[in-house]
């Protein structure tokens, strides 16, 4: 099974890269764009076949090493292969 | 005498020059302990140094707080072995949660390696007390992410409590926003535990400990934990 994992700064945390993001596509001439959040994507393959024990596992690496509670949120989708 | 440990993790490199500076100015040797250990050896101090831990992955310190000796680290700082966190090492105890926040992104987004002026906001813990309350001191930054953040309701209670023990201030001890390098909430540059025995800061205290270095403002962190460890003994 494959958990694709979305890390997300939380609302109200400053995110100067995405500020930067924001001000290079001005400098683009890309217009319009209003906000720029960065994250981090990351793909984990599990062996597990049971989707309960697959999100209990993806859980935990979430809380345990992957977010930051402090400053961060995350989400995922499992997908069997 | 003093049993001070430093912790080495792939990627520190400040390691060496804390265990200069503690042996150099309290006359006893130190001891290194690699981060696959099982366990640091009784010691009356822990110092987690600066560097870059595992490279950085995936944030600074994340990893290197799940790293084998790390289990002994938390394990002995509960029980009250004092524990100094200094640059990479303050973002390994937030980290690890010894200590509360996280360091993020330095504001400008970019890597500042310069002197900053501190005022020393507590005087109180294991590694300050050779300080005075509100004294101005200057000791170099050199981080990429020392942005200093916790929630409203984490900054309150730390302030209440007396906890925060550094702040990036102006020559004359104000605390202003022109003052503070990297963005920091509140200025704050450096924390303690509820014990005043965990001691997490950005600044390298043992980059400016002996005039020979430029100032001498690093080495009173290194005399206050000798004097702390003598009153323990």
């Amino acid at each position: 099974m494959k958990a694709r994992i979305r890390i997300t700064l939380k609302n109200g945390v400053l995110d100067p890269q995405g500020k930067a993001i924001q001000n290079a596509l001005a400098a683009l001439g890309i217009s319009g764009v209003e906000d720029v959040r960065q994250g981090k994507y990351i793909e984990v393959e599990l062996a597990e076949t049971s989707e309960d024990r697959a999100k209990e596992t993806v859980e935990r690496m979430c809380k345990d090493l992957l977010a930051n509670s402090v400053i961060e949120n995350y989400a995922y989708e499992l997908q069997r292969a | 005498m003093l049993r001070a440990s430093v912790v080495v993790f792939p990627g520190s490199n400040c390691d060496r020059d804390v265990k200069v500076a503690i042996e150099r100015v309290t006359g006893f040797p130190v001891n290194m302990v690699w981060h696959g250990d099982a366990s640091v050896p009784a010691s009356d101090l822990i110092v987690l140094p600066g560097g870059f831990s595992y490279g950085d992955y995936l944030r600074c310190g994340a990893m290197a707080a799940h790293s084998p000796i790390m289990r002994d680290v938390i394990a002995k700082a509960k029980a009250g072995t004092p524990v100094l966190g200094i640059c990479n090492g303050f973002q390994v105890l937030c980290e690890s949660g010894l200590l509360p926040g996280a360091l993020m992104r330095n504001a400008s987004l970019k890597f500042i390696c310069r002197d900053v002026t501190l005022r020393v906001d507590n005087d109180k813990t294991f590694f300050t007390k050779c300080y005075r309350k509100g004294q101005v001191v200057r000791l170099p930054i050199a981080h990429a992410e020392g942005n200093y953040f916790a929630d409203e309701e984490t900054l309150d209670r730390l302030e209440g409590d007396g906890r925060v023990v550094f702040r990036y201030c102006d020559e004359a001890g104000e605390a202003t926003p022109q003052a503070n390098p990297n963005g920091a909430q509140r200025n704050i540059a450096g924390i303690c535990d509820a014990a005043g025995r965990v001691v997490g800061l950005m600044p390298h205290p043992e980059r400016l400990f002996e005039l020979a270095l430029g100032g001498a403002d690093g080495r009173r962190m290194i005399e206050s934990a000798l004097l702390s460890a003598l009153e323990a003994a």
